[in-house]
């Protein structure tokens, strides 16, 4: 670790913070219906689009309502692409003439491009052709993010009502989503990228000679497009197998901070979207302190982590320096450790390294943050997750206070603590149940690239990612079996949707409650303090759920490595 | 309410008794966090017939460990239980002297003819009207109708002295179980069988009719799910482990040892015994509620309304200043008026003797026994003495003194019109003084906030509760007293409907309100209150409007009632927390000692050094029992409450119970360790 190192690191998200608060106030003045400088360019195109679709924009919808539209379209666009991905060898934009999918690889892909995580059981460059990549992928990965991030506001809008039973109007809110930011922002973001030396092409692979006469295919396609919306919506799918590490989707330390801030921008300014909805700028600025600081101390973790090396390599070999072993030299350890951390706690799910070859603790970090899953998390998901674990922790300070728990001015109840447990309880359920059967079945542990603790690791990483809708790969994990594509498939919609369904109910209970005016009696929940006990309960749920399962993998082996044993 | 210890030895008793009782699984599956313990007790009772009842090669030796494991788990079930027998005994106790009370009343039942007939209690209904007699036992609660007694209510109330019971007015509802101790009673019956006070408090107290209250519900929701989780997490362990070493796993009986400690077992065996002790506490300050929801909704209160005479004020007017007029000093004045009261007898009129001695001047009765003492009348409107030397000295309304004086010829100060209203604008009541018929000047009467009042008030706004106080008085009378007593808020000239209008308001938005009323005109306000505190004096109409019957009939109560009700939370809310922070040490004792087979480096977990795996995980295990016992008295005793702002009181739990909750298992299991070390028993 160096002064300059940690330097990067800092500045990185410097810029971030200071680009996330004005994005939060447009995020906000977009989501409440006001009126924007390109009104004229922006409004006709809208309007259109409510004529196309046919939706009223004036109706409002109740809890159930919104769900509704929400699961339905969602549903429409799974069934959607996966017909894509079983047909698209057939159809044009095929330069490559990839085949179509097996059906249990598209039920895995459309799963995951619907719920915003971006698993990849294949790899994007051999089998994926132009067609699946723009108008299966690249259309997911705007409407993915898209859901996740309407699905918030709703819920906040719950917390703003007082007895009324309106979320909004879905179709207005995602269109409106579409049309002033994600568009836009992707836009200039692809143009940038392709001044930065991305590809945007339809023309097939080039077949190159090596200077030593050999064939190379160098694939190639609509990189930059992708790679924009793909950063910018927390998706994280790769046009190439590698991902970010490739050096068409990510040639330069500059496009990786660029990629970096453009996958934190959203999440973190949704905090901040978040707190002008409450009229509370305390509570923004609190709760954005005590998740940067969580990112920060992981991403420290892994640096430090990664910067002190292997010591069996250096006992047996003779080898001292950081492990460098699956980075690109060309971003180095700060950024690259910087990517590992904010990918995982922004659940976007791109790599620009092999988390496979992290050292155990610098392996840890991720899994952590995907089985929190709320360290600012993934677009609107991530807020989401922060409000059910608001509520548990109001609940459990709000009886130390002796009043019955309120959020916001509004009463939990029965009705809240049901929903929140239950919502709480997918992803254990998902992650340790899925591994348990995974460990113990002949064809899971088949796939299995590393034997042992590492290969537990891989088994465990890979279906935290899917609960969580995060998307990276630990990699090492061969998930194109029958076995993995449905199980990973199930484990990313259940992860998404009963969680999505169990917090609009609660939205909808808290919309039509009466909001309470807080008196000194009134448990503060912007405060330092409230952040601290928020923090305490998410770190030891967290741990207490998930501690066993990570000493059977990076835990237990981290003690392995620093007692100089090699696996056997 | 007699008071009981809060541990006897035939408490003690049933409850260790009660404890084997209520193993029943019928009753166990209403706590799931403790049925989970009892089922984990008998899975591993069996292994310990056949630890390889669920396969493996377990030597003989296994069965004395599984032995020990399924001993703990069945104390860690006979603790939680014992916690709430014991909780629920003082209730029983209790209950059963109010029992005998009920049994075998007589009553002397008006029939259709005008004659009476003599039928058991128990047979009367609504509408029947009974007689009593002096020395009778009243046989059901009702209105009088006739009639006018003293009554001794300490079968109830716990209060020796006797009260006053009579036809009419806000004094005429008796409780069915009281004994009335002079003259004779006409009492028409308003309950049904099985539906009166004392019915009501049996049941009460026995915890029979007792509900969960919602914040229980929601928390026993949440413990379920955690345990679910912990379900889970303690389930996948074990192909966890069989995935890392093939043939060895981890023994059913330690997979168990563990889901034992880490689910909520602490506050699920103490929450029955908190709700229960809660309510109890409610009772012993002589506070009957009639439901556990009250309770916990007195600690939300955001509102109070309180009426000004006799809950904020002592209800009495009393001297405080002597103001005299004309070119009479304060010390004449004084002289006078406290001759004029020598013989008073009423609080104004004893209120001015005592200010006069305060100020130094003081008369001997037996110098004036010649005197003839005039006694107030409505038609004079004043009082005092004749003396024997002729002079006569009055004090009296200011109106009424000012035509006396002109009648008899005499001249009335100029100042006294203007210090007069002075006195009526602050709020005060002004009473002239004269001798013969010189008027020397006025004494200043004030309605006097009780002691400790503005105390309390800042208490509440520290609680974060608005006081209210409501009065028939004008406004400007109203202000002062607000002002002195340090209320919020006040309506004047306050009629029955201005406080149901208030209570609407604050209701819509969003606040609970609570208030204490004892006349029938309150009754709707009482039931339209969150918490409507009735006086046990009051009336019967109110007593079934509100939702808690103070016993004492002290308004003020109201303020102890909140705090109980915030302290019910809490209790909860500190043992939950703690609860879960244990978890902590007990995964560094349990998870290097399961893996010991399988994992051998995860001993670098072992940071407490306990002897061995078996010992860890006894160790873990005897702590998650005995803690419940160690917090019985936590639980029946309540976390203490003391107002303060909601985040330095969070802080303040969070540290003690949180920060302590995560410290003291490792010491506690530590020693245990160290216990089951010297006595041998580490490697069974």
């Amino acid at each position: 670790m160096t002064v300059q190192g940690s330097l990067q690191i800092l500045v990185v998200l410097a810029i971030l913070l200071a680009i996330g608060i004005p994005v939060g106030g447009y995020l906000y003045r977009v989501s409440t219906g006001q009126r924007s400088k390109l009104e004229g360019v922006f409004a006709p195109f809208e309007r259109l689009l409510y004529r196309l679709v046919g939706v009223n924009p004036s109706v409002e919808m109740d809890w159930k309502a919104y769900l509704k539209a929400l699961l339905l379209v969602n549903l429409v666009m799974m069934l959607f692409v996966y017909l894509v991905f079983r047909l698209m060898g057939h159809l044009p934009l095929n330069p490559d003439h990839l085949p179509s999918m097996s059906w249990d690889l598209a039920f895995n892909t459309a799963a995951s491009f619907v719920t915003n995580t971006n698993w990849q059981n294949y790899a994007g460059e051999a089998s994926m052709t132009y067609l699946g990549q723009m108008i299966a992928i690249t259309f997911l990965q705007f409407t993915s993010g898209a859901t996740g991030f309407v699905a918030a506001i709703a819920f906040v809008r719950g917390f703003i009502n007082n007895r009324r039973s309106s979320l909004g109007n879905f179709w207005v809110d995602i269109i409106r989503l579409h049309v002033r930011v994600l568009i836009p922002f992707a836009l200039v973001f692809a143009v940038a990228l392709v001044g930065l030396g991305l590809p945007e092409t339809l023309q097939g692979a080039q077949i190159a000679h090596t200077l030593q006469g050999a064939l190379q295919t160098i694939s190639r396609g609509p990189v930059a497009s992708l790679e924009a919306i793909k950063q910018l919506g927390t998706n994280g799918g790769g046009f190439f197998n590698a991902n970010s590490a490739h050096p068409f989707e990510d040639p330069t330390a500059l496009t990786t901070v660029l990629e970096i801030i453009a996958m934190g921008l959203f999440p973190t300014a949704l905090i901040f979207t978040f707190g002008k909805f409450m009229r509370n700028r305390k509570l923004a600025i609190m709760l954005y302190s005590f998740l940067i600081a969580m990112v920060i101390a992981g991403v420290f973790v892994v640096y430090g982590s990664e910067a002190a090396g292997n010591p069996i390599l250096h006992h047996l070999l003779g080898i001292t320096g950081a492990n460098m072993e699956g980075k690109e030299v060309r971003f180095g350890l700060p950024l690259t450790s910087l990517f590992v951390g904010t990918t995982t706690a922004y659940t976007t799910g791109a790599v620009n390294a092999m988390h496979d070859s992290l050292t155990p603790m610098g392996g840890l970090i991720p899994i952590v943050f995907m089985m929190f899953n709320l360290v600012f998390g993934g677009k609107g998901a991530g807020l989401l997750n922060i409000l059910m674990f608001l509520i548990i922790t109001v609940f459990l300070s709000g009886l130390m206070v002796g009043r019955t728990p309120e959020i916001f001015g509004k009463k939990i109840e029965v009705r809240e603590i049901k929903l929140a447990t239950t919502a709480m309880l997918v992803h254990p359920f998902l992650i340790l149940v899925l591994t348990a059967i995974a460990v113990t079945t002949k064809t899971g542990i088949a796939s299995m690239n590393n034997t042992y603790l590492h290969g537990f690791s891989e088994v465990l990483y890979a279906f935290t990612s899917g609960a969580a809708n995060n998307g990276s790969a630990f990699a090492g994990l061969n998930g194109n079996t029958p076995f993995y594509n449905v199980s990973i498939g199930l484990d990313m919609l259940l992860g998404r949707y009963v969680s999505i369904i169990a917090m609009f109910a609660i939205a909808g209970s808290l919309a039509m409650k009466a909001v309470i005016p807080e008196s000194s009696g009134t448990l503060k929940t912007d405060t330092f303090s409230f952040g601290f006990v928020f923090v305490a309960v998410v770190v030891i749920v967290g741990a207490l759920t998930f501690f066993p399962a990570l000493v059977v993998g990076p835990i237990g082996e981290q003690i392995q490595m620093w007692s100089g044993q090699l696996s056997p | 309410m007699a008071k009981s210890a809060t541990f006897n030895r035939e408490i003690i008793s049933r409850a260790v008794g009660d404890s084997f009782v209520k193993l029943n699984p019928r009753v166990m599956i209403r706590n799931p966090v403790m049925f989970v313990v009892e089922i984990g007790f008998v899975i591993t009772l069996l292994l310990t017939f056949d630890p390889n009842l669920f396969g493996g090669h377990y030597p003989a030796t296994q069965r004395a460990y599984n032995l020990i494991v399924t001993i703990v788990l069945l104390v860690t079930v006979l603790f939680g239980n014992f916690a709430e027998a014991i909780a629920e005994g003082r209730g029983k106790a209790q209950a059963e002297s109010l029992r005998k009370t009920k049994t075998d009343l007589w009553a002397k039942r008006r029939t259709a003819n005008g004659g009476y007939e003599t039928v058991p209690a128990t047979t009367l209904r609504k509408g029947d009207v009974v007689q009593v007699a002096a020395g009778e036992t009243i046989p059901a609660d009702g209105e009088v109708m006739e009639g006018l007694g003293s009554v001794d209510e300490s079968a109830i109330t716990g209060e020796s002295a006797p009260v006053i019971r009579g036809a009419g007015g806000d004094f005429s509802s008796v409780t069915g179980g009281t004994k009335l101790l002079s003259d004779e009673l006409m009492i028409q019956v308003t309950v049904d069988p099985g539906e009166s006070f004392l019915d009501k408090m049996i049941s009460l107290v026995e915890g029979a009719s007792r509900q969960k209250t919602p914040n229980e519900i929601a928390l026993s929701v949440l413990l379920a799910g955690l345990t679910l989780i912990f379900l889970i997490v303690v389930d996948t362990l074990e192909p966890f482990a069989h995935y890392v070493h093939g043939s060895r796993s981890i023994d059913v009986a330690t997979l168990i040892a563990l889901l034992v400690c880490l689910i909520p077992t602490t506050i699920g065996a103490l929450l029955s015994a908190i709700g229960i002790a809660g309510m109890d506490r409610v009772i012993r300050f002589n506070v009957i509620a009639k439901s556990g929801k009250a309770v916990e909704a007195a600690g939300d209160i955001n509102t109070l309304i309180l009426d000004k005479t006799g809950t904020i004020t002592i209800g009495n007017r009393l001297a405080t200043e002597f103001i005299p007029v004309g070119s009479h000093t304060e010390q004449s004045l004084i002289e006078v008026a406290v001759l004029s009261s020598l013989f008073d007898e009423t609080p104004e009129g004893r209120s001015v003797v005592e200010l006069g001695k305060h100020k130094g001047v003081a008369y001997a009765r037996e110098n004036y026994h010649e005197a003839n003492n005039v006694e107030f009348s409505a038609d004079t409107r004043m009082s005092g003495l004749d003396l024997a030397n002729g002079q006569v000295v009055r004090k009296g309304a200011v109106d009424a003194i000012r035509q006396y004086v002109r009648q008899h010829g005499g001249t009335i100060p100029d100042d006294l019109e203007p210090k007069t209203n002075r006195i009526a604008k602050e709020g005060g009541t002004p009473l002239a003084v004269i001798q013969d018929h010189e008027v020397y000047g006025l004494i200043y009467l004030k309605d006097i906030v009780k002691p400790g009042m503005r105390e309390r008030f800042a208490e509440l706004r520290k609680m974060g509760i608005k006081t209210v106080m409501c009065t028939g008085d004008n406004p400007l009378t109203a202000a002062t007293i607000a002002e002195e007593a340090g209320v919020d808020e006040f309506i004047a000239e306050a009629k029955p409907e201005d406080k149901m209008r208030l209570i609407r308001t604050e209701q819509e938005d969003g606040k609970l309100v609570a208030m204490s009323g004892d006349g029938t005109n309150d009754a709707p306000a009482l039931a339209q209150a969150d918490v409507g505190l009735a006086m046990n004096t009051g009336t019967s109409a109110a007593k079934e409007a509100g939702n808690m019957v103070d016993l004492d009939s002290d308004p003020t109560k109201l303020i102890e009632v909140v705090a109980i009700g915030k302290q019910l939370l809490i209790t909860r809310g500190a043992i939950t927390t703690f609860s879960i922070a244990n978890d902590v040490a007990k995964y560094f004792a349990i998870i290097p000692a399961m893996f010991m087979a399988v994992l051998p480096n995860l001993k670098a977990l072992n940071i407490m050094f306990l002897t061995s795996p078996q010992s860890a995980i006894l160790s873990a295990l005897i702590f998650n029992a005995i803690i419940i016992p160690l917090l019985i008295p936590l639980a029946m005793k309540g976390v203490k409450y003391r107002p303060m702002s909601a985040t330095s009181m969070l802080m303040r739990n969070i540290f003690i119970y949180g920060v302590g909750g995560v410290i003291a298992p490792f010491i506690g299991i530590k020693a245990i360790d160290l216990i089951i070390t010297a006595l041998g028993l580490a490697h069974v």
